[in-house]
């Protein structure tokens, strides 16, 4: 193709001023093209310039900010900051689909209104002709029943579903560039390759052109032609994906490739010696108003058991809503189990944490997954430390204060850091803190909530090996609760998969490498994207399951309305019993092991 | 906080804050040391004329006995800044207090408190104000106290809601499973976090005391002459309002440029903290 590319940035600079008034270059000197109908990712961590930069395209900064440079777009041209120029063209010749569609949509209107509200405002069809392609657009997006869809209001949709409705949105007024900024990012692996399947198919069928904004490289693999690798607001390398993913030729790509794949972190296998040093059996729990039964009006979690051994790392995964994190609750005493117990070394703990004592509190911690809302900002790091030594040791003045600092040592962070507010740290170093406040209890066994969720992949690595190290220097216990097979891998020797509060599958690491899984564990690997180009390719659209209609019981197979491999007159009338797979884990299922194998897709 | 780091933060305030600033460092000190460089005692007849204009002798004229309208102002500020200071401070530390309380307490508390709350809400102030005067006579102390007490539920609701929405997050929580008391989550862990919300409520509530004061003064329910504060002022000279006399303009603009100025301050040092 000789003709000129679609859109050409060059030399495009975002500027913003520091609180002492001096001039920072956000976004320095970044030029590229992209050709009509290919998509160009960009990546980076966070504060790389990758959202500044595709916000930039829309001729959109935050205020404050300037924009300096060329950039054309089709037949749009605009240089310098005359933002106003790109912003008649915003949300119909360049349109934008954010990460979170939930947030997106107006809760009180048809999500119809609003998809072909673009077309109308720019008047580039009228209502029928725009809803006549809207609804294509939804067949082209794998929705279901595309031609009523429409008529639902946002809270009757999943959260996979508002996102491709969004990208609808923005295809709707057939635009020159469509900007998709971390669209799958909060989605369950489950649905984030049903919505890759989508977005990739409706572009290519569109011919639509793009721009992908991630942090994961392997989701940019499956949905790019071009990569642009962003460091600290400049560009690093541009390459094909295939060139990036195969032959990097910069150190920071190697950087993100490595971190894009986590190893197993080397930690001394555990030999189980004696009773367990936590115990969780038969628990129960929920929200709401608990009825005659025992059972909370909102049940999350029911009849769990795991056991945490001394020194151990057990990961529970799960998709959103699982009640992993209800697990955490739970046994630090936050929410009181409607039937079951917990107990430490044996000894039943009280269900809720007035009835327990300060040592069996401190002997437990929890860590949560958000460190901007775990820290409380009022207080500087060292009196979130030393408020810990204190309560649970006594610990006060200069001794304390050491205590500060080797705790910081600890955690790898320079014992200046002390007198800072939370505020003022990074996401890696707060979540250090956080895990830091843990550790200054001197714990037996830490709950980790999604402590590397919220993390860009370089740090969560970084924190993913304190996390090993600790484990191997303290002789500290982790659960470990994730969202993310890979991160749960590297850390635990052990790993429970729950699905809508059941243990569907528990077993040690090693029996994840290879099947027998529950159908729902398989389901979980499979759809955890790989870096290579051919991936989502390669996975088959998901075989309609049996039951999709079939309604939850408590005492079914909670998986069955989306099992693929669910037998009609058992698993739709009877619970499912727990068998034990040679290789030594143990699955919640009526198919047998060699069946589970031959299933395997 | 050391002096230094005070004279930055002044020096950072927009020019807003820098004039609420002067103001009310003029009405405190107004109200510090006003009685001792008043010309003439507040109840002295030192003028023949009533409501005179501005002279040399009279800098603010006289009013409707002739009395020196600087000299009663100079009196009268401690008065509506005193009474309004001591009154916004009971009301805060009760409201606030209760409103903790019901955040980090049992349910039943949040719902005995609230609804205690709703009840002295509904109770028109002015009317409250009459009846208890009426009961008990004008003093000082009880109407300090009536003023407090009218403005503990507004202080109430804003604090509660602040309060309940940082009780739910997960550094309370942390602190929660690490066994703290409800005295410290509500002291240590919540508090400091309402500060800057809180402050601005203050500020607001400040201004309304004095309007209160101003008003119930006004009425004759608040100080009894010849104790007079700036609202007292401004009634005892409305006969002198159709010729404009500056006998009533003056307290006026006091009560105008005391309330405006506490209110740019406080716009001014919440905005700046946040940013």
């Amino acid at each position: 193709m000789s003709a000129s590319p679609h859109v050409a940035v060059r030399n495009l600079c975002v500027t913003v001023r520091t609180p002492e008034g001096e001039p920072l270059r956000i976004v320095d000197g970044v030029s590229f093209d992209i050709q009509r109908g290919d998509v160009l990712a960009l990546i980076g961590e966070s504060g790389s310039g990758k959202t500044t930069i595709a916000l930039a395209l829309m001729g959109y900064a935050r205020s404050g900010a300037q924009i300096s440079g060329e950039i054309r777009v089709g037949d749009a041209t605009f240089e310098g900051s005359g933002g106003a120029t790109l912003a008649a063209q915003r949300g119909n010749r360049i349109t934008y689909v954010a990460q979170s569609a939930a947030a997106a949509f107006n809760p009180s209107r048809r999500v119809i209104e609003q998809v072909i509200e673009p077309a109308l405002i720019h008047g580039t069809a009228t209502a029928a002709e725009a809803r006549a392609h809207a609804v294509s657009l939804f067949e082209a997006l794998a929705l279901p029943n595309p031609k009523t869809i429409g008529s639902r209001y946002p809270h009757e949709l999943s959260g996979g579903q508002l996102q491709r409705l969004m990208a609808a949105m923005a295809l709707i007024t057939r635009p020159d560039l469509v900007i998709f900024d971390e669209p799958t990012t909060a989605l369950d692996v489950t649905t984030q390759v049903e919505v890759l399947q989508a977005f990739r198919k409706v572009v290519r069928e569109q011919g639509a052109t793009g721009v992908y904004v991630s942090h994961d490289l392997a989701v940019v693999a499956q949905m790019a032609d071009q990569i642009l690798v962003l460091n600290r607001g400049t560009v690093r390398e541009q390459n094909s994906v295939q060139a990036v993913l195969e032959t990097p030729v910069d150190d920071y790509t190697r950087t993100l490739l490595a971190a894009a794949r986590p190893v197993i972190k080397a930690a001394t296998p555990q030999v189980a010696v004696g009773e367990p040093l936590l115990s969780i059996t038969g628990v129960h729990a929920g929200y709401g108003p608990i009825d005659r039964n025992g059972r909370a009006a909102h049940p999350v979690l029911t009849d769990v058991t795991m056991n945490i051994g001394r020194g151990a790392a057990v990961g529970v995964i799960g998709e959103s809503g699982s009640g992993k994190s209800t697990v955490a609750r739970v046994v630090a005493g936050l929410l009181a189990p409607t039937a079951g117990t917990v107990s430490l070394d044996g000894e039943p703990l009280a269900p809720a944490l007035d009835g327990r004592t300060r040592e069996q509190l401190r002997r437990i911690q929890i860590v949560f997954q958000n460190a901007d809302i775990a820290l409380n900002p009022a207080h500087s790091v060292g009196e979130i430390l030393g408020r810990v030594l204190r309560f649970y040791h006594g610990t006060s003045g200069d001794q304390a204060r050491q205590g500060v600092a080797e705790l910081l040592d600890l955690i790898r962070l320079p014992a200046g850091i002390a007198d800072r507010r939370c505020d003022e740290l990074s996401g890696g170093q707060k979540q250090r803190v956080n895990l830091a406040r843990a550790l200054a209890a001197k714990p037996d066994v830490i709950l980790c909530d999604e402590v590397t969720s919220a993390l860009d992949t370089v740090v969560r690595e970084a924190i993913l090996e304190l996390l090993a190290e600790l484990r191997r220097d303290l002789g500290v216990a982790y659960l470990f609760i994730s969202h993310d097979i890979a991160t749960v891998k590297a850390l635990c020797d052990e790993i429970v998969v729950l699905y809508k509060g059941t243990r569907v599958e528990s077993g040690l690491r090693d029996t994840y490498a290879a099947p027998p899984f529950h159908p729902y564990t398989d389901l979980l690997i499979s759809s955890v994207p790989e870096l290579r180009t051919d991936w989502l390719t390669g996975v088959g659209l998901q075989s309609s399951a049996p039951f999709a209609n079939l309604h939850e019981s408590p005492d079914l197979c909670r998986f069955v309305p989306r099992c693929p491999v669910a037998i009609a007159g058992k698993c739709d009338v009877a619970p499912p019993p727990l068998r034990l797979m040679t290789a030594g884990n143990s699955v919640l299922c009526h198919r047998a092991e060699a069946e589970l194998i031959r299933m395997h897709p | 906080m050391n002096v230094t780091s005070i004279l930055r933060a002044v020096r950072r305030l927009p020019i807003s804050g820098k004039v609420g600033l002067v103001l009310v460092l003029f009405w405190i000190a107004i109200a510090a040391i006003g009685p001792f460089i008043a010309p003439y005692p507040p109840g002295s007849f030192a003028n023949e004329e009533v409501f005179a204009g501005s002279s040399g002798q009279f800098w603010l004229g006289s009013d409707f006995l002739g009395r020196d309208v600087l000299s009663r102002l100079l009196s009268g500020a401690r008065f509506t800044v005193g009474l309004s200071a001591v009154a916004v401070t009971i009301a805060v530390c009760i409201g606030t207090g209760f409103a903790l309380m019901a955040a980090v307490g049992p349910r039943w508390v949040d719902e005995l408190l609230s609804r205690a709350m709703d009840t002295l809400i509904s109770i028109p102030s002015k009317i409250f104000a009459l009846v208890l005067v009426a009961a008990f006579g004008s003093s000082l102390v009880l109407l300090t106290l009536i003023i407090a007490i009218t403005y503990v539920p507004g202080n109430f609701r804003i604090a509660r809601s602040l309060a309940v929405g940082l009780v739910r997050l997960d550094y309370v929580e942390v602190a929660r499973a690490r066994g703290e008391g409800r005295l410290h989550l509500a002291l240590v862990e919540v508090l400091p976090n309402m500060i800057k919300p809180l402050f601005a409520d203050i500020g607001l509530r400040f201004v309304f005391i004095v309007l209160l004061l101003s008003g119930l003064s006004f009425l004759g329910l608040g100080l009894q002459p010849p104790d007079a504060d700036l609202g007292s002022l401004v009634r005892e000279n409305t006969s002198g309002l159709a010729e404009g006399a500056l006998a009533i303009i003056a307290p006026a603009v006091a009560i105008a440029s005391l309330t405006v100025g506490v209110n740019l301050l406080i716009d001014a040092a919440t905005q700046g903290k946040a940013r």
